[in-house]
């Protein structure tokens, strides 16, 4: 099977959300990468290096600049009359991209794969990943959206995958972009963490989120979740969010600060290696899934085990 | 300017879902099902367009078993003004409902489709997008903030590092994030006032669009249960277990 990944990229090099998807790309065939972009060729070049990559098409337009779906859509139909399947990562850019490529080759995508069963069969998270579903496709070409934390990364070097030019099929003229407000951070990127430091509700504003937060997450070189309690009540901004709608994350630590553990949130870091919840109510249900657990006022523990360590 | 909205029934999102002991699904039964969440905010941005003189008509839309008609009136009480129920005991794929709406886009001619952007039950993230490429026109997903003017609709976009605002050409298919509004509670008169509202109800074959899945379930598990942990005493006692992990 030839299969094609789409790599997420800013115009400047590969993110690392890509090299997941190549790893569950390889266990179906033969990889191929698409970087659509807008004067990103040295991205091209990078992707080439990826362990395990064959061909990378290049597709090098200022209608893909934003990676718009009305845009990048038909280019990937276009590709996929010589490609079995598309594969994308679950992130927001693969998410609005993916369906639209599926509906145009009209197949049925696959959301957010844990794990490759067979050629046409994966498994996936439903109902907030209290279940999990066995799925065969019967399509004749695949779509699917990859999660990043459930396949190991391909090593970003150490291939010899080769570059060349596809047709490009120009701005659809449907829609264009106008800003983006992107939050600047100097931490670790929360989907790649190994460490999360994550705060809930009881952290009760912005200021005392920071303060309590974060010297703890630079003790431990840790990005900074949230649940949604706290982006709903404007603690941090929304992409710091971990759950069903926000983020999935799996670090090596999630530490859990604060949040009672709803459904939602759970859905969002349940699959961490190890979780540490620090929460003054002992009947919170974040501690039926943590690995260690205090009971403690966090506004004492927190700062207390940030000085210790 | 008329905006169509899809709803879904789905288990309310405070349950917690029971896998089926023979593996062949999740447990529906005697549960209590809702609006799907992200609908419920996709039929408030649907009222305050209305409010705000930039929509004339809303009409509400569902796929599903006869008791999504349910699901409808909550979407007649919030304060659509119709409802089409296409009427199916099937579960039906997000392809299919794309098709099903397309079909319904043809006959209603709507300026904006709004949705959700997922459902929580299937987790797909799919339905909307899928029915902007079915119609060749532009999608918003994920929206955070909808500004209609004129022929455009300006949409503020929840992405990965922060937000993204895209211009679409109207008619356009939005789906809509949580922090979009926060939708309103359906008073007791209006709940009343719904029930007079219309209703039709329709068939997959109305449409002429086969819904047969793609996708067969093979099984359906519980996911991996966490081994129970331990509780620490205190702040040193878990700084010992952090160095113990390697982290500290």
């Amino acid at each position: 099977m030839k299969t094609l990944v789409w790599v997420e990229h800013d115009n400047a090099s590969v993110k690392d959300a890509t090299l997941a998807v190549v790893t569950a790309a390889a266990k179906l065939g033969e990889v191929h990468l698409l970087v659509a972009g807008s004067g990103c060729r040295a991205v091209a070049d990078e992707a080439a290096q990826i362990t395990g990559v064959g061909k990378v098409h290049l597709a090098d337009d200022a209608a893909y600049e934003h990676a718009l779906a009305e845009n990048v859509a038909p280019l990937v139909v276009q590709l996929m009359g010589t490609h079995d399947a598309f594969l994308a990562p679950a992130t927001t850019t693969g998410k609005n991209l993916a369906p639209r490529v599926a509906a145009l080759l009209d197949v049925m995508q696959l959301s957010d794969i844990l794990s490759v069963e067979g050629e046409k069969t994966f498994t996936r998270p439903i109902y907030a990943g209290n279940a999990i579903a066995t799925v065969e496709s019967s399509d004749a070409k695949l779509v699917i959206t990859v999660r990043g934390t459930a396949f190991a990364k391909a090593e970003a070097t150490g291939g010899s995958g080769t570059v060349e030019d596809v047709a490009v099929t120009g701005d659809a003229g449907l829609s264009s972009f106008v800003g983006a407000e992107l939050a600047k951070s100097e931490r670790p990127e929360l989907t790649s963490a190994k460490i999360i430091v994550s705060g809930g509700r009881a952290l009760k504003d912005a200021e005392t989120f920071q303060a309590t937060i974060l010297p703890l997450a630079d003790k431990l070189g840790a990005a900074v979740g949230a649940s949604r309690a706290a982006v709903d009540a404007g603690y941090v901004p929304n992409d710091y969010q971990v759950g069903q709608t926000g983020k999935i994350v799996a670090p090596q630590v999630y530490i859990a600060v604060g949040i009672s553990g709803a459904i939602q949130h759970l859905a969002g870091m349940k699959d961490s290696k190890t979780i540490i919840a620090i929460n003054k109510d002992e009947d919170a249900p974040i501690f039926q899934v943590a690995d260690i657990g205090l009971v403690a006022d966090l506004f004492t523990a927190v700062p207390e085990l940030a000085s210790k360590l | 300017m008329k905006i169509l909205v899809p709803v879904k029934r789905v288990i309310d999102y405070n349950v917690k879902p029971r896998v089926k002991a023979d593996g062949t699904g999740v447990d529906l039964a005697n549960v209590k099902m809702s609006m799907n969440p992200f609908d419920e905010i996709a039929v408030e941005e649907a009222i305050r367009l209305k409010e705000a003189g930039k929509a004339e008509e809303i009409v509400a839309v569902s796929v599903g078993p006869t008791k999504a008609q349910e699901t409808l009136r909550t979407a007649l009480a919030m304060g659509a003004d119709r409802a089409i129920l296409i009427e199916t005991d099937a579960e039906v794929e997000p392809l299919a409902v794309a098709k099903l709406l397309k079909a319904i886009v043809a006959e209603e001619n709507p300026g904006l489709v709004i949705l959700g952007k997922q459902a929580i039950d299937d987790d797909s993230n799919q339905t909307g997008q899928m029915l902007a490429a079915l119609l060749g026109r532009p999608q918003g997903t994920f929206a955070s903030k909808v500004d209609v003017d004129g022929d455009h609709v300006a949409v503020t976009r929840e992405v990965d590092g922060g937000l993204e605002t895209v211009k679409l050409a109207i008619p356009a298919v939005v789906t809509t994030d949580l922090r979009l509004n926060e939708p309103r509670y359906a008073s007791l008169p209006n709940i009343m006032k719904a029930k007079k509202k219309q209703l039709d109800v329709k068939t997959a074959a109305d449409y002429g669009v086969d819904i047969a899945p793609r996708l067969k379930t093979l099984k359906v598990s519980e996911p991996p249960v966490r081994t129970a942990g331990i509780k620490v005493a205190d702040v040193d006692a878990l700084v010992a277990k952090l160095k113990e992990l390697g982290v500290a």
